[in-house]
């Protein structure tokens, strides 16, 4: 008994220090991140930027998921500031815990298949509209002409999408900067 | 967790049985956000990336006062000649009297060729020139040297009525558009004038400085300014911005511009620029609700003061840095507004007349190091002099004159001290940044003016009964920023500023309801036509080229540092050391873990290879494999320093520097940098260097050899 207690304690001490290590620098990373969004460099970053923090650390969760994360700190009002300080560790956690993990690339291929009823390898303009300003969750308006501005065929007006998920799929390996 | 497949099938299942657009839909907009939110991190990291190299590059101009104050203090010429080389480096543009100006900037005599087919000039100007001017510019023409010189002085005369803050009413002509820098870009310019209109008398206009430097048309620019200033005086306005100061365009561009654009006349051209930028209004006033000018306020600002002050007496607001002794002299330099007493005189007679004190315990080198000092503060005593004879002669005021007439000799330097706080004054308004935090301390960065927190703002709005203040000095990826509560307004007019895509150009409009309404602009057709994605890789592009030039012109520093994380000397560091040793090094606040992929190509079980690493820097940068790298990496770190002591050394602006003045330049330089540069070092760097025989040195020739010439604008 005492035996394994002792065996216990030491794997758990050795998982401390490692883990110390590695949340050490995770928290360095998730402070830059943070610091580029923080505007008047006092530690506080607007509450409608941390979705764009969090996703630009590698993670992919949706809206209601950041809503969540954000309900976990504590909103400054007026105003809607989050400081590092509540930030940090609900972060730390996300990363250390691997939530919202990347969606696997066929996973993305399936969802635009679903919405290609017709399995033309396209999707309409008209149709990608409908479907993302008006189920899941809604794009605004911006960020639909965005997407359109750049996924569309402007010949056809249609979205091939195959093309474009490789596309930005290529971009994104390029750039990641976090292999956690 | 679960492993990736298990989580695919659950997916794929869940999708094919039910063919759920709804969860489709959810997937792919998280998807896209996340793409996005990537794309925005990356064009943030990209921004931090040329501001921090901008302003670091600033940085380099105090680097470069430090080297001038310690030539001051330490350097012992060896010969008069040296003195004399030294000296000149001092004895900086000098300020003409009126008289001496019309003849030595004299156009009259200068001949137009009938081969000429530009634009010809006559005054007073009419709208038919400026669309001449608007239309030769358009097709790259190149306006007469004559017709330059007389605009210039033409414009000279007009800003000299002109007070020191002018002041524009939104009753006479509706509107009013106010632009921030141009920094000689041309196309932007143009691109103003098509969506908004040509100034005239239903359109007023207010410039708020830095035409000139870093973009390659200043001088076209400049030409039209004038243009529309005498032609409607009423309604365009012009605010002297920090660039409009022939020091720091020896830096920057535009004295290079003119020569090259000039060969035979640019000098009197660059002349007359001096002495039409001292005479350019400090600042505009709105309705008396809204103040513009360049930089911004500090928590002295006096804007009574401000009107007062003899604003030609300021020709050049840089000034060396403080010395010890003798703190307040060197700035008269700056600020005398009459023509300076030769070097050679003084250089020649100095000695005999100064006593040495008994430092007998000192050696020779010593004595004449004091010596020398002595004989700078001699001339410089000179100029003390003359101020005193300023002041006495240009204040008129009964006030003054009594105060003047009852001090001793003593408190003359107090006399100076207005002189200084009315710098101050200048100084202050054309550099100054806004910062969130509350408060006022100095510029550092700038190495000019002082930050200023909305604080106060509120307390200079309030004193003065203004609305709210409207700057530019700063890039602003949207053209145009508040802070301050909306109570500081940047404009920045100068799109595509650091690289093509970088950021948009701004206007505001001002009508007498004084609400700013905007209109941006992005003045190149490959622009729009890019993506959002290939604009800020583009964009991205540059930057890193510019941040990895800048760690290879630290490479031994960076040695060092990875090398105290390395106590085995295994050659290797962890990716975590490496972020925080270069930022050790480079000292630029950027997030570097976010950088990393775009500087560190192959790692190895998360752990750097350093050495390899920064030569395949080095290689990127080579262009002169004989060279020894330590070298190259000296020039590299030192270019725009050496860019600007070459230009100050030329004085009659040939582009030439003889093979003495070469040597000069480099001896001293390794001395205050304590670099060793060994005798061959320099012959290798001569040789490199395609000499004309009669010993000159082609210092363009140097520079490109080197790819000194920067290729975009950061």
């Amino acid at each position: 008994m005492a035996e394994e207690e002792e065996g216990e304690g030491i794997i758990l001490f050795l998982m401390f220090l490692f883990a110390d290590g590695l949340v050490a620098e995770i928290e360095k990373k998730i402070t830059e991140a943070f610091e580029v969004f923080d505007r008047e460099s006092n530690k506080t970053v607007d509450v409608r930027e941390i979705g764009c923090i969090v996703r630009s650390l590698g993670c992919f969760p949706n809206e209601a998921e950041v809503q969540e994360l954000i309900e976990k700190m504590e909103v400054e009002e007026p105003g809607g500031f989050v400081h590092l300080e509540n930030f940090l560790p609900v972060v730390t956690k996300v990363l250390l815990d691997r939530r919202f993990r990347p969606i696997p690339e066929d996973v993305i291929l399936h969802a635009f298949e679903a919405l290609d009823e017709n399995k033309r390898g396209y999707i309409t303009k008209e149709e990608l509209v409908k479907h993302l300003t008006e189920e899941g969750e809604p794009f605004n308006q911006e960020e639909m002409e965005d997407m359109l501005a750049v996924a569309l065929d402007p010949e056809t007006d249609t979205l091939h999408y195959r093309d474009y998920r490789k596309k930005l799929v290529v971009d994104e390996t390029k750039t990641f900067p976090f292999n956690v | 967790m679960g492993s990736g497949s298990s989580v695919n099938v659950k997916y794929k299942y869940s999708l094919q049985k039910s063919e759920n657009a709804f969860k489709a839909a959810v997937l792919i907009q998280q998807w896209y956000r996340r793409h996005v939110a990537r794309l925005e991190m990356r064009r943030r990291c990209t921004w931090r990336i040329f501001q921090s190299i901008e302003y670091a590059c600033e940085q380099d101009q105090i680097q470069l006062h430090n080297f001038f104050s310690y030539l001051m203090d330490q350097f012992t010429p060896s010969s008069s000649k040296e003195r004399d080389f030294i000296s000149r480096m001092f004895i900086s543009g000098e300020s003409y009297k009126e008289a001496e100006l019309e003849k030595y900037c004299d156009y009259e005599s200068i001949e137009v060729p009938d081969s000429y087919t530009g634009p010809r000039l006559s005054f007073p100007l009419l709208p038919d020139h400026a669309t001449a001017l608007l239309e030769a510019f358009q097709q790259k023409q190149q306006l007469h040297a004559r017709y330059v010189l007389n605009l210039l002085h033409e414009t000279r005369k007009h800003l000299k009525q002109l007070p020191n803050i002018s002041h524009v009413s939104t009753c006479y002509s509706e509107e009013v558009t106010v632009c921030g820098d141009l920094h000689g870009q041309l196309d932007d310019l143009f691109l103003i004038f098509y969506k908004n209109g040509l100034p005239s008398p239903s359109k007023s206009y207010v410039f708020n400085g830095d035409f000139v430097d870093r973009g390659k048309q200043s001088l076209e620019i400049l030409v039209i300014l004038f243009t529309f200033l005498l032609i409607y005086p009423k309604e365009v306005h012009l605010n002297r911005g920090n660039h409009e100061d022939h020091m720091v365009n020896l830096r920057y561009g535009f004295t290079k511009e003119v020569m090259q654009k000039y060969k035979v006349h640019g000098k009197k051209i660059l002349k007359m620029f001096q002495n039409v930028f001292c005479w350019l209004p400090l600042a505009t006033l709105i309705d008396q609700k809204v103040l513009i000018i360049h930089g911004g306020v500090s928590d002295t600002t006096d804007l009574d003061m401000l009107e007062k002050i003899r604003r030609d007496k300021f020709v050049s607001v840089l000034r060396l840095k403080k010395r010890k002794e003798s703190s307040r002299k060197p700035e008269i330099q700056a600020i005398n507004g009459e023509r300076e007493s030769g070097a050679d005189a003084a250089g020649n007679e100095a000695a005999p007349r100064l006593s040495l004190h008994p430092h007998s315990a000192q050696a020779p080198s010593t004595a004449n190091r004091l010596e020398f000092s002595r004989w700078l503060r001699q001339t410089v005593q000179e100029q003390i002099d003359t101020c005193r004879r300023l002041v006495d002669i240009s204040e008129s005021e009964p006030e003054e004159l009594t105060y003047s007439s009852m001090v001793s000799l003593k408190d003359v330097d107090e006399l100076c001290l207005t002189r200084q706080e009315e710098w101050k004054q200048i100084l202050d308004v054309l550099w100054s940044d806004p910062m969130p935090q509350e408060g006022c301390r100095e510029n550092k960065v700038r190495g000019g003016g002082c930050y200023f927190g909305p604080d106060v703002t509120e307390k200079f709005l309030e004193k003065y009964s203004l609305q709210f203040l409207i700057r530019s000095h700063e890039c602003k990826q949207e053209g145009y920023e508040f802070c301050h509560n909306r109570k500081v307004l940047t404009i920045f007019s100068a799109s595509n500023y650091y690289e093509i895509g970088s950021n948009r150009g701004a206007y505001v409009k001002l009508g007498p309801d004084l609400i700013p309404h905007f209109v941006q602009y992005q003045a190149n057709k490959t622009a729009h036509m890019l993506t959002m994605t290939q604009r800020i890789s583009r964009v991205e592009e540059s930057a890193f080229r510019a941040l990895r030039e800048k760690l290879f012109a630290h490479t031994s520093a960076l040695i060092s540092a990875f090398k105290a994380y390395d106590g085995d000397n295994t050659g290797r560091i962890t990716l975590h050391n490496w972020a925080t040793a270069v930022e050790s090094v480079l000292r630029l606040g950027l997030p570097w873990r976010m950088l990393r992929p775009q500087l560190v190509r192959s790692t190895k079980d998360g752990m750097l290879e350093y050495k390899s690493w920064l030569d395949d820097l080095a290689m990127e940068q080579r262009s002169q494999e004989h060279i020894q790298s330590s070298l190259l990496e000296v020039i590299y770190r030192n270019r725009s320093n050496l860019e600007t002591i070459f230009r100050i050394i030329d004085r009659d602006h040939s582009g030439l520097i003889s093979f003495e003045e070469f040597q000069q330049t480099w001896k001293l330089f390794s001395s205050h940098m304590n670099i060793e540069l060994t005798d061959d070092g320099i012959n290798d760097l001569v040789r490199s260097i395609d000499f004309n025989k009669d010993g000159n040195i082609d210092f363009n020739e140097f520079l490109e050899a080197f790819r000194l010439v920067k290729q975009c604008p950061v």
